[in-house]
């Protein structure tokens, strides 16, 4: 794997991102969304804590179910359309190192995007004790989901050069992910156990709580890897 | 030998794109795909270029086979897809030290490559503009700049003139008889006259089978076509006569009364192929007594040939 040519991919993907609407659009309605809804709990709740913040449904949906399918949408779709895949796949770039390439650049989109939450920690600890571990672990938390969700969005967006066909399927697959989740309730008592560990949910209120669990990095990593995996099978799939 | 291509066949599903072709192309040959929509040629070039594997048959570039050693067969390519696939929300320089950077030019090298395709390929003025917003003429030549930007041992251009007008043609096409001196250049078309302008070897290609391989020359020498002399002559004479005196002619086929101009008669006159008819037909017509006004010898063409092969 060469890693100038990740190098290269990555920054022409960001910069993209930064010369069309959608990555300021994402970052503004984000900031607004947070804003919002920690200024509310703040005051509503009367506490020094984050932990409504991250727990907050709202934000969750927002942020996994809408950005990060409207983020990685274009990835491939757009390529595919414009006739440009064939153009970079006929380059010295490895199909691997092209997917890392626009990966890591629309998780950088969404780490950007994470960065406000980090002045709530600050204006809240100006106030108020509040402990710095499991702020930064639900950050962490954050980041691993959206790391899952953007290769969800990746592949998707590989197998269609229809943008929006992309974004909808994206977002019935995060949904789907998402929700299993919350809906574990209605599953019988000896089954949850199994599902539970399916589900993102589990994973993410786990690591806010501050315990960095390695059951919950390898459900991430196995995951983010089985994503960009059938990612390059996708690309593949034009050989056969 | 650049490109090496052996018994190569490609199906897509149950669809036969190419049926069992073989041809080998070197330095300095500037070789023309031929043939009508969908006979196999982009299939070709992107069995070529690496996008596409063979169903069956090898491929090589510079003696690298295109499966096996993929990457080594790309950083030896110039290749301008199809319909010129562009970003077109970036700027010509942009874009081209991107590609630059993808075809692994040292970093420190980048800007000199850049500034040298913007020179040969007269983009100095486009410079900061974004592709998007520049016309059809310039965005070829900006895809012509990304496939030679690391100069190439091979360049497949598929369809490099589409869509330009003469002017712009007639540029493109110097460019390429330049760049093939020192090159392997391979170029489709359905142009004809691009053919002979352009290349000095021409495959004709149909339903996936190579019906035709050699120089452009050659190619009308083959035409099972006759030979054509278009007569005029002075309306002063009678015009059954005459091409009842030409019919005479041992080498003459079919002699074709055109029309009758007011002053002049205007005969087609088919004779055996390869056959100059002017001689004989212009003593014919002296002895007649008729005053020849003009004559003109044409050639079959190569526009002959492809409809003959590709019919």
């Amino acid at each position: 794997m060469n890693t100038q040519n990740i190098k290269t991919i990555y920054s022409k993907e960001l910069k993209s991102y930064f010369n069309s609407p959608v990555a300021y659009i994402v970052m503004i309605v984000f900031m607004v969304i947070s804003g919002f809804l920690f200024t509310v709990s703040f005051f509503q709740i009367n506490t020094a804590s984050m932990r409504e913040f991250f727990g907050s449904f709202f934000i969750q949906l927002v942020l996994f179910v809408v950005f990060i399918p409207a983020i990685t949408m274009r990835s491939f779709s757009e390529e595919k359309k414009q006739g440009t895949l064939e153009l970079l796949l006929t380059k010295p770039v490895t199909d691997i190192e092209l997917i890392l390439g626009k990966y890591l650049s629309a998780l950088t989109l969404v780490i950007f995007t994470l960065i406000p939450t980090i002045f709530y920690f600050i204006v809240i600890k100006l106030i108020g004790p509040i402990p710095f571990w499991p702020f930064m672990t639900s950050l962490l938390g954050f980041i691993l989901m959206s790391a899952f969700f953007i290769g969800i969005g990746v592949f998707v967006s590989s197998l269609t050069e229809n943008q929006i066909i992309a974004f909808i399927v994206s977002v019935l697959i995060c949904l789907f992910f998402f929700l299993l989740g919350k809906l574990l309730v209605v599953f019988p008592p000896s089954m949850v156990s199994v599902f539970e560990y399916v589900t993102t949910d589990y994973h993410l209120s786990n690591i806010s709580r501050g315990v960095i669990d390695s059951r919950v990095l390898i459900y991430y990593f196995s995951m983010i890897f089985f994503t960009l995996f059938l990612t390059k099978v996708s690309l593949e799939s034009r050989k056969w | 030998m650049s490109i090496k291509v052996n018994n190569l066949t490609k199906y897509y599903g149950n669809n036969l794109a190419v049926d069992n072709i073989s041809f080998e192309a070197k330095k300095g040959e500037i070789l023309g795909f031929l043939g009508p929509n969908g006979a196999g040629k982009s299939t070709t070039m992107k069995i070529i270029t690496t996008y596409l594997p063979p169903t069956s048959g090898t491929v090589s570039v510079d003696g690298f086979d295109v499966e096996e050693k993929s990457l080594d067969v790309r950083k030896k390519l110039g290749y301008l897809p199809e319909l010129n696939p562009l970003y077109y929300d970036m700027n010509v320089v942009d874009y081209l030290d991107y590609i630059a950077a993808l075809d692994g030019i040292p970093k420190s090298d980048i800007r000199k490559k850049r500034e040298e395709m913007i020179k040969v390929c007269g983009l100095e003025t486009m410079r900061k503009k974004d592709i998007g917003t520049l016309s059809k003429g310039f965005k070829q030549r900006v895809g012509l700049a990304q496939a030679m930007i690391n100069n190439p041992d091979v360049l497949i251009l598929d369809e490099p003139t589409s869509g330009l007008d003469p002017n712009q043609i007639i540029e493109i096409r110097n460019l390429i008889k330049k760049l093939g001196k020192e090159k392997t250049v391979i170029l489709s078309t359905h142009i004809l006259s691009e053919v002979t302008a352009t290349c000095n070897r021409v495959i004709i290609i149909n339903k996936g089978k190579i019906v035709a391989d050699g120089t452009p020359e050659e190619l009308q020498g083959r035409s099972k076509g006759q030979s054509l002399v278009i007569l005029e002559v002075k309306n002063n004479c009678d015009k059954n006569a005459i091409s009842g005196s030409l019919k005479d002619i041992r080498t003459v086929n079919k002699v074709e009364f055109v029309k009758d101009t007011g002053d002049s008669f205007i005969f087609n006159i088919y004779g055996d192929k390869g056959v100059d008819l002017r001689e004989v037909i212009s003593t014919k017509v002296n002895s007649q007594g008729a005053t020849l006004l003009s004559m003109q010898a044409k050639h079959s063409t190569l526009e002959d040939i492809f409809r003959e092969l590709t019919k």
